[in-house]
């Protein structure tokens, strides 16, 4: 099989990736992806303290390390009655804003920029024209001559040590690099300033949720940081300036150097705005409320579903439409099913390791394949973009009519590589200046003296049903994310999490019919099969969370789901 | 080029950089008079190669990297280590990346430094994690074999963590269960604190030798003593003063959490005294309850996490605040023992595994 080439590990994502892809006349005809790794989490949540889920399942994922105990925790609250007091709900959109904010920002530079930007060709750049050029975009504060200089400077010691570290055995000087030196050099730059920002921006987690990773202060039906304004224990005027601090920051660096990167570099590579292309559904929970009434009602980002790119019409969500496949994943054959019907027998039928290609006739991930009226999906930002555009939401159309003049292009190059990865950048701009918006809310509502952050009527398992059922929606950063929960004699009885990755990185469903990483890399062009750069950059594109996607498993006969929509 | 010349082409003083080094020595407990050999450590361009490997993680410990405050995530890994392999920054990908990996470890043979992320499952040939069509085991132990050491970062490697939580559905085994004749030193966490990871790296750079490890193979200087022991709330939990509810007054005023389930009393890390992201906070000062996601058979033998501990000497009790303290050190392990975590939660192998070797053995210790 020496047409298809292996990717493994793809590195620069969360998780265990394997692509493999058929390159025919330099340009890919097929492509299987696979994930190579699984745990079990749901098995080892059963039996445990339904209280316990959001800890567990936010293990499900380091890096998108919020998203799994809203998901869990709204799950629990949803199914036992409980009310989110206001001031909680409003810090947990601060937390999920700046999840938002602060993993777009390291997505881009640190895991997707070096497949676009030549770290080697910063070394001959002209350090007053890398000036000239950041100046020409924004008025960032570090944008002069000396500052490049240094920059350069500090990047040629570093090669002439000859060990490269991170940066060694790549790409750099491949035919698909388009950029001009004084660019890669500013964005060398801006790779070491984010990862900085990045660092700083995110302590807003660990004011409101003691640390990250893995903040700590969740609980199914409120938070557990109080709110007191009279109290240094307590949020604060303090603790609230201090956030006010980082997000100034955050808001800063989205304005003047990610958004303006994106609108500088794509004019460089707008042939991969015809390139990675889905079959144009997109699927999105929506996310924020955005009001009194609480989660799920009012939220800022719609929920809708976007069919074959049509931006006419934004179809509502149903999630009874929803099944999953397990035809090429490594599972007990069941036919497509409900995620609550769902039976899930691990069955490892690969090769044995160490193998050189996956069967992919056969199963080849431990994936599975959901599918939305027997549709596949493609989640994530520009899935929410999408729709909140469609939708008519006003600070989303401005951010991409805005993004879209400069670069003199129609909305129909977001259904691309390029337009997910600018979507992404617009997202995190209009969630950025919004951010500000919740703080102020929860601040007012203090100064009201209303401290109230967890609904104790319920904390008490006691206080619940015999048998309880319910669901847990989130948009994650990577997208849409579900989680299902059965509760009985105040235990998990059953626990099941359908999430971005899966939708995006599955395997083929029972009709053959691809989802979207397969399907986007389709017609990619392959400039020299041994450096496969052009498979990066779409993959990278969709943010690959893949610790997240595989975590279902039960054991033989003991998954009889029943679980209901309430 | 010596790290020394590298900080000051980016501006950073002799003094900034020593103040670095101070903050090192703290976090070592070293006394600050030794910052001078820290920094001299440093300046020498002598990066030890790095290469860190990842199985079934959750990639909190690379993001924790990430957050890596002193140094800062960027010196650190352009400066202080050669970061040769780590799936989640690295810019190859592939055959590429897999080849990098290889000549590292061939060119730094006995001299790099292994870091490992994740648990490792042994189930079924090890099906359940393969890396560039190798299991992970396989991978975990031809790089081990010409390691100078082996860091388990976070529970999950250090001690099997959350994938080996009953009923361990992949047969998930800790680093130090596989790895023999290379030593091995723990960090657990969930994730691991970076700043543990660089003051165990500059320890290893001054002195040439690891630090002084507890019975878990733990650096004393991060896990010598409980939670409880250096807890800002202490004084509350002497004088009997608990958080009842979440958001009441005793919440809000920073009472002691012991009442929701804090396992303070038996978690050994020094999240009190270092603190996570440059020393922001961590879970008690933001009001929520230790987990012990530092300690062996986390999760099962530290839940329900909102379930008290059984009956500490002196709890509850308007006591004065000495003899609770004297009676709690000396029991807060035997009780664990005695007590047991068994009557907490469901009676379970792993559980009574993970007391009978490692608490047990603990307190005869």
């Amino acid at each position: 099989m020496a047409d298809r080439i292996v990717v493994d590990p793809i590195t620069r994502i969360e998780g265990h990736l394997r692509i493999e892809a058929k390159v025919e006349n330099g340009v890919i005809t097929d492509a299987w992806s696979s994930s190579t790794m699984f745990r079990g989490i749901e098995k080892i949540l059963r039996g445990r303290d339904p209280r316990d889920a959001w800890y567990i399942t936010q293990r499900f994922c380091g890096v998108c390390t919020t998203v799994h105990s809203i998901a869990s925790i709204r799950a629990v609250e949803n199914a036992v009655g409980m009310k989110v007091p206001f001031n909680a709900e409003m810090i947990r959109n601060v937390i999920m804003g700046m999840q938002y904010v602060q993993d777009h920002m390291v997505h881009f530079y640190h895991l997707h920029a070096l497949d676009w930007v030549d770290i080697v060709s910063a070394l001959s750049a002209d350090p007053a024209k890398t000036a000239a050029l950041q100046q020409s975009i924004s008025d960032w504060k570090y944008s002069s001559e000396d500052y490049f200089k240094g920059v350069q400077d500090r990047l040629a010691a570093f090669a002439k040590t000859g060990r490269l570290g991170p940066f060694g055995n790549a790409y750099w000087g491949h035919p698909a690099y388009k950029l001009p030196p004084e660019a890669n050099l500013m964005a060398a730059s801006h790779y070491l300033q984010a990862l900085e920002v990045q660092k700083e921006i995110i302590k807003v987690h660990a004011i409101l949720g003691s640390k990250n990773p893995h903040p700590q202060t969740f609980l199914t039906g409120g938070m557990s940081i109080p709110c007191d304004p009279n109290s240094q224990n307590a949020i604060n005027a303090d603790k609230i300036a201090m956030i006010m601090e980082c997000n100034k920051l955050a808001r800063e660096f989205v304005e003047k150097v990610y958004v303006p990167d994106i609108i500088a570099v794509a004019p460089f590579y707008l042939d991969w705005a015809s390139i990675g292309k889905t079959s144009g559904n997109y699927l999105c929970y929506g996310e924020f409320p955005d009001g009194r009434e609480g989660y799920p009602n009012n939220l800022w980002l719609p929920a809708g579903i976007i069919k074959n790119g049509d931006l006419s019409t934004v179809h509502p969500v149903d999630q009874t439409k929803i099944t999953e496949d397990v035809v090429h994943s490594w599972y007990e054959d069941t036919g497509p099913l409900h995620p609550w019907q769902g039976e899930t027998e691990r069955k490892y039928t690969g090769p044995k390791p160490p193998y050189e290609y996956l069967d992919v006739e056969q199963k080849y991930s431990f994936v599975k394949s959901p599918r939305y009226e027997d549709e596949p999906m493609e989640v994530g930002p520009l899935a929410r973009m999408l729709v909140a555009y469609a939708s008519g939401q006003k600070e989303v159309q401005d951010a991409v009519n805005y993004v879209l003049t400069t670069l003199g292009v129609g909305p129909e190059v977001l259904f691309s590589t390029l337009g997910r990865t600018a979507a992404r950048a617009v997202e995190t701009l209009v969630v950025s200046q919004k951010m500000e918006e919740w703080l102020m809310a929860l601040a007012a509502n203090i100064g009201s003296g209303d401290y109230a952050i967890q609904d104790n009527s319920k904390w008490e398992p006691e206080t619940w049903p015999v048998q309880a059922q319910g669901y847990g929606w989130h948009e994650a950063p990577r997208g849409a994310l579900g989680h299902w929960i059965v509760i009985q004699n105040k235990e998990i009885k059953n626990y099941q999490a359908v999430v971005p990755t899966t939708w995006n990185a599955a395997p083929r469903d029972d009709k053959g019919v691809r989802s979207p990483y397969e399907e986007a890399l389709i017609g990619t062009p392959i400039a020299d099969p041994e450096k496969p750069l052009e498979i990066l950059r779409t993959i990278h594109s969709y943010d690959p969370c893949l610790a997240c996607a595989v975590h279902v498993y039960d054991d033989k006969n003991e998954l009889k789901s029943k679980v209901q929509i309430l | 080029m010596g790290l020394r010349e590298k900080l000051e082409l980016l501006g950073v003083s002799r003094r900034d950089f020593l103040k670095f080094c101070t903050a090192v020595s703290a976090t070592l407990a070293l006394p600050p008079a030794l910052a001078p050999k820290v920094a001299e450590a440093l300046e020498d361009d002598n990066r030890p190669a790095v290469i860190w490997l990842e199985f079934q993680s959750c990639s909190g410990d690379s993001e924790s990297l990430l957050r890596s405050g002193r140094p800062k995530a960027a010196d650190l890994v352009l400066d202080v280590i050669s970061l040769d392999y780590a799936e989640v920054l690295m810019a190859a990908a592939g055959h590429q990346a897999e080849q990098a990996k290889h000549d590292s470890m061939e060119k730094n043979k006995g001299k790099y430094v292994l870091i490992v992320e994740g648990s490792i499952p042994v189930d079924d040939d090890g099906v359940y994690c393969c890396i560039a069509g190798d299991t992970a085991e396989n991978q975990l132990k031809k790089a081990a074999a010409g390691a100078a050491m082996v860091i388990a970062v976070g529970n999950c490697a250090s001690f099997g963590g959350i994938p080996a939580a009953y009923p361990n559905p992949t047969g998930a085994k800790g680093v130090a269960d596989l790895v023999k004749g290379v030593p091995v030193v723990n960090l657990p966490g969930c994730p691991m604190n970076c700043d543990n990871l660089t003051a165990l790296i500059v320890h290893y750079l001054i002195f040439g030798t690891l630090p002084a490890l507890d019975n878990q193979l733990r650096p004393k200087f991060a896990h010598g003593k409980r939670i409880h022991d250096n807890c800002e709330r202490r004084g509350h939990f002497d004088a009997g003063q608990y958080v009842e509810k979440w958001g009441d007054e005793g919440h809000r005023q920073g009472w002691c959490l012991y009442k929701m389930g804090c396992k303070g009393p038996q978690t050994w890390h020094n999240c009190p005294t270092i603190r996570w992201n440059d020393g922001v906070s961590w879970p008690v000062m933001a009001g929520h309850g230790c987990v012990g996601c530092s300690e062996p058979g986390f999760i099962d033998t530290m839940s329900p996490f909102y379930r008290r501990l059984p009956e500490v000497p002196g709890f509850g009790v308007e006591s004065s605040a000495t003899s609770v303290g004297l009676k709690l050190v000396g029991v807060a392990t035997a009780f664990f023992a005695v007590h047991g975590v068994v009557s907490i939660i469901r009676n379970r192998g792993t559980v009574k595994r993970v007391e009978e070797e490692y608490y047990e053995k603990d307190e005869k210790k």
